[in-house]
């Protein structure tokens, strides 16, 4: 029988021959933590030693309560910052950059064949770039830090096989969310979910991005595609030292394969409050919202805002909806406005926020009130995670979002496409 | 009598509801992060619990982020340990490396419920309780280490005496 990607990819690491289920020590490329970098700090210092063993491994981003908004924060991001200096952390991204994954990925961190771990658990993210990437606790994010080493146990695989085409109107998201829906919040828990078929290649990077970040919402370990001539043609130009491609075999022992096609997907919606309760838009169509937001980790790429763009051009948001826009990086930021795109988002109402991760994880700019709802391109819809407890969340492709917006009620965004 | 009492919870319970995101960047007191446990869940939970009383609940147990709060602020209100069908799998390692045990017992999830006494043997990896005795797999050495020292960073300084890693440290 041949081998999955993650146990190609774990038994490098390892130096074995390893199969799913068995335990390996591994070191990984790079080690990702953020704002929570001061609560790491506080058990690294627990271990009695004076420095990290491999600085250049570890990458730090500021980017949760982003620039600070309380004096508790402002004092978390001057311990960090002292930390790194201290410590001559190279790879230190303070707060006006943007959301660590978008900014990991940007920088090059992310690349076919690498080990990531992360205190944060869309870490899942970098498996877009054919890496092995998976979130970790901040413990052994601080234990890493001395060790250099981590045990982890190779995970399974599930094979979600993509076929067919994205009818006009339908996301990337709306594909995740189907997925998701489908198959439960814990169907793919200590396990590798491998987004193939030969619909896999029409994903572009950005796409690929949003998938791999929501496998953590079906429990997955890691999820990722296997790199192939998109991953490369994103590389261009960039530096693509320590490549290498792992690929599953066409014999590997894969748990289920898992068919989709994608021309019978229709705009999803996953409802409150797990990201497992997913319906066509249509069925919760009308339904009144009081919060928009179009950004995050998931849904906060250029293309993303551009999709909320080409719906809300010469547009207004309903008057008693707000729209929340958070540009995922400074680049994109950037992109944005060199293309117009915020200028067509201003101009429809929406509030345009600095890049980060903003409301979606509730800590600032745009908390709700009881008895409010939001609608979301994020990737969490728990209870209070944006605020009040007797709130509500919903989550779309920016496209029903920005449909959504314009008539103050759930929209299906075929209509403005 | 048996020594710990249970609160019996669904499936799906996330760490939003455990320990909500508004708190996890405050870097809180032991006793405070006590305080907000289970919060957006079962709001009284604090109140009510008592040192050595467990968690049994449904699959999936600690879905969603990766904040380690949500098993340190269960063990600083005095969780002795949650009992559930399974559990999501950064949870798990961060209970585990918390020093709180996680046992994963379809059964006893199933037939216990709110109130009930239990006694739990980790040595013979049993729950013992009036509704019958449920089993769960022993954890192997490498995790009892781990819990042994009180977690992992207990774990690793008591390592590091004796070894130094793997690699760097030019």
């Amino acid at each position: 029988m041949g081998k999955t990607f993650s146990e190609k990819i774990l038994g490098r690491k390892a130096g074995l021959e390893v199969r799913a289920g068995e335990v390996v020590t591994v070191s990984p490329d790079y080690i990702l933590s953020h704002d929570n970098t001061a609560a790491i700090i506080k058990e690294f210092e627990k271990l009695d030693i004076s420095n990290v063993a491999c600085p250049e491994k570890l990458v730090i981003i500021l980017d949760h309560v982003v620039p600070a908004s309380a004096e508790k924060y402002a004092q978390n991001h001057k311990s960090i910052r002292e930390f790194v200096e201290e410590q001559g952390i190279p790879h230190f991204y303070d707060v006006n950059n943007g959301i660590c994954h978008q900014v990991f990925s940007e920088e090059g961190f992310a690349r076919p064949g690498g080990l990531i771990l992360g205190a944060d658990s869309h870490t899942t993210s970098y498996g877009a770039f054919g890496a092995f990437s998976a979130g970790i606790g901040r413990s052994e994010v601080a234990s890493i830090w001395a060790t250099n080493e981590i045990w982890l146990r190779v995970p399974e695989t599930i094979k979600i096989e993509l076929k067919g085409i994205l009818q006009p109107g339908v996301f990337p998201k709306d594909v995740i969310l189907k997925i998701i829906g489908r198959e439960g919040a814990d169907r793919a828990t200590y396990m590798a979910v491998e987004f193939g078929g030969e619909a896999a290649k029409n994903f572009s990077m950005s796409s690929r991005l949003t998938l791999a970040n929501m496998a953590a919402e079906m429990g997955a370990k890691n999820g990722y595609f296997q790199a192939d001539d998109v991953t490369l043609s994103w590389f261009e130009g960039k530096e693509t030292e320590n490549f290498e491609i792992f690929v599953s075999d066409d014999d590997a022992g894969f748990s289920d394969i898992l068919p989709y096609d994608l021309s019978s997907v229709v705009p999803q919606i996953a409802c409150p409050h797990t990201v497992d309760n997913v319906r066509p838009v249509k069925e919760v169509e009308g339904l009144v919202f009081h919060q928009g937001l179009i950004g995050t980790c998931t849904n906060g790429r250029l293309d993303d805002l551009k999709q909320a763009a080409a719906v809300l051009k010469d547009k207004r948001v309903h008057p008693k909806v707000r729209v929340l826009v958070v540009p995922a990086s400074q680049n994109i930021y950037l992109e944005a406005v060199k293309e117009g795109v915020m200028e067509t988002l201003a101009a429809a109402g929406c509030l345009i926020l600095n890049p980060g991760c903003g409301p979606c994880l509730g800590a600032h700019q745009g908390i709700l009130a009881p008895g409010e709802r939001a609608l979301s391109t994020a990737n969490r819809n728990f209870r209070g995670r944006m605020g009040s407890r007797e709130s509500e969340i919903y989550l779309a492709s920016p496209a029903t979002v920005a449909a959504s917006a314009i008539e103050g009620k759930i929209t299906d965004p075929r209509k403005y496409l | 009598m048996k020594s710990s009492r249970v609160f019996k919870y669904g499936d799906n319970v996330n760490t939003d509801v455990i320990y909500p995101g508004k708190y996890t960047y405050s870097l809180l007191e032991p006793e405070e992060m006590a305080r907000h446990a289970l919060e957006d869940l079962d709001p009284g939970f604090a109140d009510k619990v008592q040192a050595g009383d467990v968690i049994v609940a449904g699959k999936n147990f600690g879905c969603g982020s990766s904040r380690e709060q949500a098993a340190s602020c269960l063990k600083y209100a005095g969780v002795r340990a949650v009992i559930a069908v399974s559990f999501a799998r950064i949870f798990f390692r961060n209970a585990i490396n918390q020093g709180l045990p996680v046992l994963s017992s379809p059964e006893a999830a199933e037939k216990l419920e709110e109130g009930d006494r239990i006694e739990i043997d980790f040595k013979q990896g049993e729950i013992r309780s009036d509704r019958g005795v449920f089993s769960f797999p022993p954890f192997p050495d490498s995790v009892l280490g781990i819990l042994e020292a009180g977690g992992l960073i207990p774990y690793t300084k008591e390592k590091l005496k004796k070894e130094r890693g793997t690699g760097c440290r030019s």
